[in-house]
Order: C-alpha cells, then sequence, then structure tokens
C-alpha cells in the first residue's frame, strides 16, 4: 500500500482505536482497543459473546462499527466489504469452512478469488505454495473426499495466495488431531519469520502460551487486558476471560459396583445415506451406569451418524441394535427413546438441537412435550406457557445463559450461551442416559467448565453418559473411557489410565482399531 | 453522510407485527391516489368510490361478505400449509371438489330432505376437497414429488371434470339444453343471515368459526408447535419427533377439507346448483390472501375483507369513473407489495447513523 506505517516512529501494521458495536441492547464491543505489529502471533482471548467474532468481523469488513476508527499502517481506514479488506492486505480463515463438497480445491480457491485466473494456473500456485508453507495439497481432488485438516489446508493457501500481510485464524485447532496442530503450528512459525502477522483465536490456553507473542483478552465487550502469554500461566489467562477463577473441573474416581449398561450398541451397521456420508461398520459399545465414556474422533468420520442412530432420528434395522435399559429400541423413534429415559444434545447447535427463530421457552418444548407432557401441555394439547416460562427461567438461572431479551429467540443467543441452554435443558430432566455430540464446540472456557461437570455430576449420580467430541483435551477431562471413531468404525474403550495423547492420536490417525485392546504394549514399544 | 442501517431486533416487534398491515394500507392508499391523479382523476373523490362507497349500502356490504367468505376459508387452510412448508397451490381445484362432492346429495337423491341434509352436504364437500388435496400429499410423501406441480395441475383436471359433470351426466334434463345441474331445492341451499338485508349467508360464520379455530390451534397447542417448528426448521422437528411426512397430510388435508368447505357454501349458498363453473379464482386469490394476512388466521379475516373491496370497489370505480376495471388488480398487487415491505419492520428496526469514521478520514 505504501511505507509510511514502516518509517513512522510506532510501526503498528493495525491499530484498533476506540471500537464500538451494538446489538439491540447489547454491546458486543465496546471501546476496544488493539494493536498489532508486524511479524506477530498475536492471541484474541475471549469467553463465547465477549466479542471477539464481532471484532473480526468489523476488521474483515463483514460488520460495520458503530464508533472508533481502525487503523491500517497508521492510516485510518473503513472497510466496506471483505473485498476491500483482501486488498488492504487483511485475510481471514473461518471457523466454519466454505468449501462446495462437489468441487475440486482447485476451482474452490477460484471461487474466492478477486481477478480472474485460469484454473490450471491457480492450481500451479496453490500447489507451490502449499509446498513452501508445508500445507501440502492436491488441486484436482474433490474437497468432499477430504479429511478435516486437508479442508482447513485449503482454506489457508486460499488466504495466503492474496498475500496478506495480516491472516485471521478463527479457531483454526478445533477440528485437528494433535499431529495436525503440530504441523499448523510450523506453518504459522514459517510465516511470523517472514514478517507476516497472525491474528489468533482460540480458547485453547496452553496453545495460545505455546505460540502466540501477545494476547489482547476481551470479556463482555471490553478489552480487560494485553499480556503476554508466556508470563501467565493457564489459569491467570482464564481468569482474566471470565473475571473469576475458573473452576478445574473434578472427575471423582468411579466407586462402587460396576452400575448395570443402561446404553447398549450391538453390532450397528448403517449404510452411507448419502455420498458424503460415512457407512457405520459393526459398532458395538456399552455404557454403563455411573460412568462417562467419551468417543474420539476426527471430524466426519461417522459420529454424526452414529449419533442420529442412537438417537433415533435414523432407525436401525433390527431392533437389538440398540437397548436403553434393558429393552430393545432400534425400531423405535426418537420420542419413545426419551421416554425410555435418554436425553440427546447433537453437534449443530441452530437447526439441529433449536429452530433458530423460535424463542427459547418455544426451544424447551421442542425436545421435551412428550417426556414432561404432564406439566407442559393441558387438555386437548393446549401448551401451559406459565410452567414453560418457569422452567425455562430456571434452565437460564442454573446454566448462566446471558441473553439481551427476557425470552429471546434460540438464534439472538451467542453459540456458547445456547449450548448452555440446549445442555440445561436436557439436564434439567436428570435423564437415564445422556448422549452429547460436541458438548462444547466454539464454548468459552468458563462455560465449557461448566458443562463438563455437569456431565460428570451427572453420570456420578448414577445416569451413563456418552460424550462424543473432536477435542482431546476435553475427553481426557470428563471420560472413564475413551473409544476412537475412525471411517465409521469405533475401537474398543481405553480406560483412562491407560490412554495416552499418542494411542489416541494414532487411533484418531487410522491405526488398526484391533490394536486399541492392546494398547498397553503399543504405548511401551 | 448519513446511512440508513438496518439493524436485526433480537426478537419479532409486537408492535409492528400489528401495525405492518395497517402501514402497508395507508401506503397503498398514497400510492393510489397519485395513480388516479396521474390519469387525470381527482385522487380523494376516487379512493372515495373506490374504498368507501361499496360500504355505504347494506346491500354491497353483503355482496361484500359473499365474496369475502370463501378468500378466507381457504386462505385459512392454506396458512397451515404455508407455515408448515407445505405449498398447496391447488386450493382451486379442492374448492372444486368440494362443490361437486357436497352437490352429489341434491342432484342424485333430490328426494332427500330434512335438516340432515345441510350438515350432511357440508361435511362431503369437507371431504371431497380433503380427498383431492390428498393426492398431492400422497404423491410428495412417497413419490418426493414437487407439491406446487402436482396440486396446480389437479386444478385443470377439477376444472375440466366439473366441466364435463356440468354438461354431462348432472345436466338438468329440463334446463332447455344449458349446462349446470338443477336448482338446489330451499332445503338444500345455505340460509342467509339477513335476507331482508341481502344475500350474505351462513358460510361467512363457518369461515370466522374456522379462523378462530385454527389461529387457536396454531398459537397455543402442540399440533401448532409442530406445524411452525418443522416449518421453520425441519431438521430441529425431525430432532423432536415429529414426522414431515405426517405433518404433509395434516397440512394438505386440512386445506382441502377447508377449500372443500368453502366450494360446497359457494354451490349451496351463493349459487344455487352445480355449474360449469362455480369460482372466479377464489383458490388462486386466496394464496394473496394468506399472505396478506401474514399467515394469522385472524389477519386472514381481515385480509379477506380487504381483497373482497378492491374487487367490489374495481366494478364500482368502473361505473362511476369510467377506469378499467384492471385497477383492482393494480391495488390487490400494490397492497401484496407493501405488505411484505413493512414486514421487514418486525423483524428490523431503521437507524440513520452519521459516519464518524467518514469525518475522520477527510479530516486526516
Amino acid at each position: 500500500m505504501n511505507d509510511v506505517g514502516a518509517t513512522s516512529s510506532s510501526p503498528t501494521l493495525l491499530k484498533v482505536e476506540g471500537i464500538s458495536k451494538t446489538f439491540g441492547e447489547l454491546k458486543a464491543n465496546d471501546s476496544v482497543n488493539l494493536d498489532i505489529v508486524p511479524g506477530e502471533i498475536h492471541a484474541l482471548l475471549g469467553e463465547n459473546g465477549a466479542g471477539k467474532s464481532t471484532l473480526v468481523k468489523m476488521l474483515f469488513g463483514s460488520l460495520q462499527p458503530d464508533g472508533g476508527t481502525i487503523f491500517w499502517k497508521d492510516q485510518p481506514v473503513v472497510v466496506t466489504n471483505p473485498m476491500q479488506a483482501r486488498a488492504l492486505g487483511i485475510g481471514m480463515v473461518f471457523q466454519h469452512f466454505s468449501l462446495f463438497d462437489a468441487l475440486t480445491t482447485a476451482e474452490n480457491i477460484a471461487l474466492s478469488l478477486d481477478e480472474k485466473i485460469a484454473i490450471s494456473t491457480i492450481a500451479e500456485r496453490a500447489r507451490a505454495l502449499g509446498d513452501a508453507y508445508g500445507l501440502p495439497l492436491d488441486p484436482n481432488s474433490v474437497v468432499g473426499d477430504l479429511s478435516v485438516g486437508e479442508r482447513q489446508r485449503i482454506e489457508i493457501v486460499r488466504c495466503l495466495l492474496q498475500k496478506p500481510e495480516l491472516i485471521i485464524l478463527d479457531e483454526p485447532t478445533s477440528v485437528l488431531t494433535p499431529q495436525e496442530a503440530e504441523k499448523l503450528f510450523e506453518t504459522l512459525f514459517q510465516l511470523k519469520s517472514e514478517g507476516k502477522s497472525i491474528l489468533y483465536i482460540s480458547h485453547r490456553l496452553e496453545e495460545v502460551q505455546r505460540i502466540c507473542d501477545r494476547a489482547t483478552v476481551l470479556r463482555h465487550g471490553k478489552v480487560v487486558a494485553h499480556c503476554k502469554p508466556s508470563e501467565e500461566t493457564p489459569s491467570s489467562l482464564a481468569s482474566m476471560m471470565v473475571g473469576a477463577d475458573v473452576d478445574a473441573v473434578e472427575r471423582a474416581s468411579k466407586e462402587g459396583p460396576e452400575g448395570d449398561a443402561l446404553l447398549e450398541i450391538r453390532d450397528l451397521n448403517r449404510a452411507a445415506a448419502s455420498p458424503f456420508a460415512v457407512p457405520l461398520t459393526a459398532i458395538s459399545l456399552a455404557v454403563k451406569a455411573g460412568e462417562v465414556i467419551g468417543i474420539a474422533g476426527v471430524a466426519g468420520n461417522g459420529q454424526g451418524e452414529l449419533f442420529e442412530a442412537i438417537s433415533g432420528e435414523v432407525l436401525q434395522k433390527a431392533a437389538g441394535e440398540v437397548r436403553l435399559r434393558g429393552s430393545d429400541v432400534g425400531r423405535l423413534g426418537i420420542t419413545q427413546r426419551r421416554r425410555s429415559g435418554a436425553a440427546f444434545v447433537p453437534e449443530e447447535r441452530l437447526g439441529h438441537g433449536a429452530a433458530p427463530t423460535m424463542k427459547l421457552s418455544e426451544n424447551l418444548l421442542l425436545s421435551r412435550y412428550r417426556t414432561d407432557a404432564k406439566a407442559f401441555l393441558g387438555s386437548l394439547g393446549v401448551i401451559r406457557n406459565g410452567a414453560i416460562t418457569k422452567a425455562t427461567k430456571r434452565i437460564v438461572e442454573e446454566m448462566d445463559v446471558r441473553k439481551s431479551a427476557e425470552d429471546p429467540e434460540a438464534a439472538a443467543l451467542s453459540g456458547g450461551n445456547l449450548q448452555k441452554f440446549i445442555i440445561g435443558r436436557e439436564l434439567d430432566r436428570k435423564p437415564a442416559v445422556l448422549v452429547v455430540n460436541q458438548p462444547t464446540w466454539g464454548v468459552d472456557a468458563g462455560a465449557a467448565a461448566k458443562i463438563r461437570q455437569a456431565l460428570i455430576e451427572l453420570a456420578r449420580s448414577g445416569s451413563a453418559v456418552l460424550v462424543i467430541s473432536q477435542d482431546l483435551d476435553e475427553l481426557f477431562e470428563v471420560s472413564d473411557a475413551i473409544a476412537v471413531m475412525h471411517n465409521g468404525k469405533l475401537s474398543v474403550p481405553l480406560p483412562i489410565a491407560e490412554a495416552t495423547y499418542e494411542k489416541i492420536g494414532l487411533l484418531m490417525g487410522g491405526a488398526e482399531p484391533g490394536h486399541a485392546s492392546h494398547g498397553v504394549e503399543l504405548g511401551a514399544s | 453522510m448519513i446511512r440508513v442501517e438496518l439493524i436485526r431486533r433480537p426478537q419479532q416487534s409486537a408492535l409492528f407485527s400489528a401495525l405492518s398491515p395497517f402501514i402497508a394500507f395507508a401506503l397503498t392508499l398514497i400510492a393510489g391516489a397519485i395513480l388516479f391523479w396521474l390519469i387525470g382523476k381527482p385522487p380523494l373523490p376516487a379512493l372515495y368510490s373506490y374504498f368507501i362507497e361499496p360500504l355505504t349500502e347494506i346491500w354491497s356490504v353483503h355482496e361484500l361478505i359473499i365474496k369475502a367468505t370463501p378468500l378466507i376459508l381457504i386462505a385459512v387452510g392454506l396458512s397451515v400449509c404455508y407455515i408448515s412448508n407445505n405449498w398447496n397451490i391447488g386450493a382451486e381445484g379442492q374448492f372444486i371438489f368440494g362443490g361437486i362432492v357436497g352437490s352429489l346429495l341434491p342432484i342424485l337423491v333430490p328426494g332427500f330432505g330434512g335438516p340432515l341434509l345441510l350438515p350432511l352436504m357440508m361435511i362431503m364437500g369437507m371431504i371431497g376437497g380433503a380427498a383431492y388435496a390428498a393426492i398431492p400429499a400422497f404423491l410428495k410423501t412417497r413419490f418426493n414429488t414437487n407439491e406446487i406441480l402436482t396440486s396446480l395441475m389437479l386444478v385443470y383436471v377439477a376444472q375440466l371434470f366439473l366441466d364435463w359433470l356440468a354438461r354431462g351426466v348432472f345436466r338438468d334434463p329440463n334446463g332447455s339444453g344449458f349446462p349446470g345441474s338443477i336448482r338446489f331445492p330451499a332445503v338444500a341451499r345455505l340460509p342467509e343471515i339477513a335476507p331482508s338485508q341481502g344475500g350474505a349467508h351462513l358460510g361467512i360464520v363457518f369461515a370466522i368459526v374456522a379462523a378462530l379455530v385454527v389461529w387457536f390451534m396454531l398459537r397455543s397447542t402442540l399440533k401448532g408447535f409442530e406445524v411452525r417448528l418443522i416449518g421453520t426448521s425441519p431438521r430441529a422437528g425431525r430432532f423432536a419427533g415429529f414426522s414431515a411426512s405426517k405433518m404433509a397430510f395434516f397440512a394438505f388435508l386440512t386445506s382441502g377439507a377447508l377449500a372443500g368447505l368453502a366450494g360446497i357454501t359457494e354451490v349451496s349458498g351463493a349459487i344455487g346448483q352445480l355449474r360449469e363453473t362455480i369460482s372466479p379464482g377464489y383458490g388462486f386469490t386466496a394464496i394473496i390472501v394468506a399472505f396478506l394476512g401474514r399467515l394469522n388466521p385472524i389477519g386472514i379475516v381481515a385480509a379477506g375483507l380487504v381483497l373482497a373491496l378492491t374487487y367490489l370497489g374495481g366494478e364500482a370505480a368502473q361505473i362511476s369513473l369510467g377506469v378499467s376495471d384492471k385497477v383492482a388488480r393494480v391495488f390487490q398487487g400494490m397492497l401484496l407489495f407493501f405488505v411484505l415491505g413493512c414486514d421487514t419492520l418486525i423483524h428490523y428496526r431503521i437507524r440513520l447513523v452519521r459516519r464518524a469514521i467518514a469525518s475522520a478520514l477527510e479530516k486526516s
């Protein structure tokens, strides 16, 4: 652009002064200040709903600030759209990938470029760039066939092709295996050594400590601290984020005799429902009263399909493939499975676990109209609003759900707060079996700790809890045993005392599931 | 520099939900005045003869009610379909089949009378409409066909079938060769509400009862919750344990039954015999009514009256102003346009912002 920034006394690349943004009654950003110098990895930390996404969207031009100024190389700029942001030299890799499954890697990259370049040229450049940064990719592969890690590489290469000076990464490691995350860090260090700056959004504090030079911490839309992560501890960073000490999740070891198996899956098979779905093969698992079983795995290895099969959104061929509290439910739908004492929390919050345009109170009814029919429904199916409002309030208080109106639509809540509500909705029933897919995906540290603690307590009170997650830290925190899902197959659960990151990571990468039962030998060799 | 921003409300505005149709109507009147002024008619007297004059005489109020009755009945049923994301475009055909099946008794069993006759005719009309609506529902759930196309095409089948009946097997043998069935005896005619004043029949009572029942169902019952949930978020509906297929049948059967009831009330009340055509397109106009009433049955009652008024006003304006009766369509179009536009205010509020950043740029 120009060289003023380089020669002036303060060599900042990006400086944000007093930027504010209000949604309704909620101040998402309140006079936020931030500066990034060339060649640094700068962490943006904050709870869910703290305003990280809002800030980043304003930097990238997809939202307009209400007040305050953005300086790019010491010049005030107005970023009105993402295309302009890219022209300035700001690139972004989103948390939710924006790729078309049916197109090839090169085609996907071509779609995002502002200039018109032949596909073959793009493929060549992408391959060269990928090789240079340790992000190998095949430009001609169809995206639908790729793993999540490979998809992320496309997003990053796509971003680097624009030659950005500042790269914004939103929760990049939340979908990666530990081994894949390591490779990503190497790429980031290389970019940094070339003088490029990175704004790194994450809730994984260990990670931030390891790779980030400086950090800006947001809480309730305000900057509460600028700090050097290397001089902090994970718990001091966490308490800056939530404004109080985060309770470490406590997992008392299982006591007493083995409980009955409340959830049993016996030789569950399911054909792939679509070209990009994963078939399930011979899955067997038992979750006993009092225990939490974790299912690890890289995204897209059949976890979603397994969840649908257990919840009863998809029925099984034989009734005995899924059993709840000793009776076959394989041919029963989700409502009857709920009535057998099971509760379910799907991965997608909006559009699956909750209806975006419906109020919280209506979303409470969504999963509980039959199990709590006596409390919530009168004669002729008339809805009892009083009882539902009361229960909604109870859940909101119990789970500390933050909202900007009395009974807002689900879509008006931040992701973390909606997740707390959806989990609270099921916990409030005190279910005998809880199956939850990605319980704390994109949820801040404070809320995540609360959710995990609640899952453990539910199990210790005598329920069986099955947690499907891509977050290994989380699984090691809550589980009594961890099984790994790979390519539609499930390994034998590894007791937590025997499980290590390395063993689980290998299984996630596709080591034979059969080896899991010999985990001890594997670790020793 | 001032920029207009639309800011999403955290939840729908109850105030603007109620106000929006009125704002839209006011805007339609203003645009209508400009329209009349442009074609050289005095705007205020023109609007008066269009929107007020039809309401000044009691007999024309009855005419208004007669036209509004089928529009309201059909549109109330369609609201259930559209809210649940089932696109029934074939209410016209269901209306016709309701008229046919409801007329079977007086035409085929002319001697049958008594107090049971009318209730039986109404019930048979509802069954006829519902059965005809079940066809697109079955095709959609069983073969995944597009219900918009199937329900629409079945309208033409119904129209031709009625034409064949009225000119063929059902033709009145003493009708001098004119198409149309026998004239219904008095016992098969829906009674008029106030016979001394005009022709409005009992159908309007059915329409208002139907609107109230469906309104309560949608607002306060589990069934209504199911309708709304499946419509807005099908996957969440499945997670809740509701079946989209059963909902398709529920929505089509409900709207088919109400369209069929509208058909037989029109034949038994307003016309008095089964003719080769029994509808000037009520089934299609009702789609506009449903959206003008914003898929709320209470709003639909008002919207049905307004649309009936644009028909009457069009006729009146043709006589007193000498303008084309196509003006009625212009007004219907403007109304729909403004209502959909004003709906934005329910989800968003408007804010004017001065761009502080822009001025900062100028300073530097």
